[in-house]
């Protein structure tokens, strides 16, 4: 544990990560106002790159919430691997079946001969 | 943070918990492996949402549509600021939990109670808040129509602007009539009378010639699809030029020219929807209004639960619970919780309202 360490360089921390946190919100829901033609229109792996952004930008804040205001940084390696990795590894897993699932089921409903919309 | 008072004989044996495992207490490991598994359980809610998402990809509810009020701004266009602000009211309230933690490890009691007011008060005017966007969402504003298809339809003036039901739907003095309990001998259930009977709807709109339909399918890129070898993609690209008045803007809600309005609302709507349940709702797909009120309320009952917790351990501050124990290792542990559940809205705000 790091609490020996200078108690006002943990409050300033906490400070800079609340600005960090912000600055990133500011900059999500901007991007989510102007919405960038250049972001909305290309693509990168099936996904508009400003959602790409979106979700970088999201990772990066939990991280963060993780990091610093969770006091990840100050557990042990077995606590955090175990928590971390296990939360990833799972995730990853999850996501990359439902989102296929996902898009295959589209795919049924756009090629069928049947109508969906009338 | 001392051994425990009663001697077992076991204090030093590793398999006896004398040894703290991966230098955390029991609580808070505990708490470290609850958060893991509801991690585990909103990514599954987030991720069966992405699911419907990329299989309605081409007509999903546009959000800046959606949630776009603020309160006292009645009829402004606000995309996404009041969810912005909740957002910083949560993270905030996040500073004031870690503050209040920081204030605990150096036993400082007046501090740690002023900051756990202060993630309280956030807290709460955070649950508010969803509360009022879940009124708006419920109330709905403009009023839709849906199709046999189970499709919604909504309506918009020529320059695309939305036009709400009662801008053009006639009253006629009809005889409708809500079914209730004291009439029906078999009565379970009669869903509540909307605002217009669709006959009302149908007959305002051919009055007013400038009033258009909006469907549910966002514009592809037409030009793409013309450009491919696949004769139906070139079929259907030819459709929407032929049937929109706005098939060069990729990505919003296609517009029906005003001879294709008139055929789908008088061939095809059965129904008038206003604002959303769990069955129907008037912004598009039910799914939609699904997730909203699953995810959104489970996590607005994570921030209550944390509210209530945080409540709980303010007053043991006030009472001197954790002077006494010498630790105040329990507001680190609520503290976890509330920053979990500010870490969840961070995700909720990207998948539901961003992206």
């Amino acid at each position: 544990m790091a609490h020996d360490t200078a108690h006002s360089g943990a409050v300033k921390r906490i400070w800079f990560v609340f600005a960090l946190l912000s600055v990133v919100t500011l900059v999500e829901v901007v991007l989510g106002i102007i919405k960038p033609a250049v972001l909305v229109e290309t693509y990168f792996v099936k996904m508009k790159l400003l959602n790409w952004i979106f979700i970088i930008l999201t990772l990066y804040k939990a991280y963060y919430i993780t990091w610093a205001f969770m006091h990840m940084e100050h557990e042990t390696k077995g606590l955090r691997r175990a928590v971390v990795w296990t939360a990833i590894f799972l995730i990853c897993y999850l996501i990359a079946i439902l989102l296929t699932e996902g898009d295959y089921v589209y795919s049924v409903y756009k090629e069928g001969y049947k109508a969906w919309d009338f | 943070m001392e051994a425990t008072t009663v001697s077992t004989g076991t204090e030093d044996k590793v398999w006896g918990g004398g040894n703290q495992p991966l230098g955390a207490s029991y609580g808070k490991m505990m708490m470290w492996f609850f958060i893991l598994s509801d991690a585990l359980t909103f990514s599954g809610f987030l991720a069966a949402y992405g699911f419907s998402r990329f299989k309605y990809i081409d007509s999903w509810p546009i959000a800046d549509e959606v949630f776009n009020h603020f309160p006292f701004l009645h009829g402004v266009d606000a995309p996404m600021y009041y969810v912005a602000l909740m957002t910083f009211i949560l993270i905030f309230s996040s500073v004031t939990m870690v503050l209040a933690v920081d204030a605990g490890h150096k036993m400082q009691q007046k501090k740690v109670i002023i900051y756990m007011f202060l993630t309280v008060i956030g807290g709460a005017i955070f649950v508010g808040s969803q509360a009022w966007e879940w009124k708006n969402f419920i109330k709905g504003e403009y009023g839709a129509v849906e199709t046999r298809s189970g499709n919604i339809l909504q309506f918009v003036d020529a320059e695309g602007e939305r036009v709400g039901l009662e801008e053009f739907a006639v009253m006629n003095p009809d005889v409708r009539e809500e079914h209730l309990d004291k009439n029906g001998v078999w009565y379970e259930d009669g869903g509540s009378l909307p605002t217009y009977s669709i006959t009302e709807v149908k007959e305002g709109f051919m009055q007013n010639k400038d009033v258009l339909v909006r469907g549910q399918i966002l514009v592809p890129n037409i030009e793409e699809l013309k450009a491919s070898k696949n004769p139906k993609d070139v079929a259907y690209a030819e459709k929407l030029e032929r049937e929109l008045i706005n098939a060069d803007e990729v990505g919003a809600k296609g517009i029906y020219n005003r001879e294709m309005s008139e055929m789908r609302l008088e061939r095809d709507a059965v129904l008038v929807v206003e604002g959303a349940n769990l069955t129907r709702n008037e912004y598009g797909t039910p799914l939609f209004a699904d997730f909203f009120f699953f995810i959104t309320g489970f996590h607005g009952f994570h921030v209550f639960s944390g509210v209530m917790f945080n409540i709980i351990i303010f007053f043991n501050v006030i009472i001197g619970t954790y002077e006494k124990r010498k630790s105040y290792e329990m507001v680190e542990k609520v503290g976890l919780y509330w920053h979990f559940v500010d870490l969840v809205w961070v995700f909720v705000f990207t998948f539901f309202y961003l992206v």
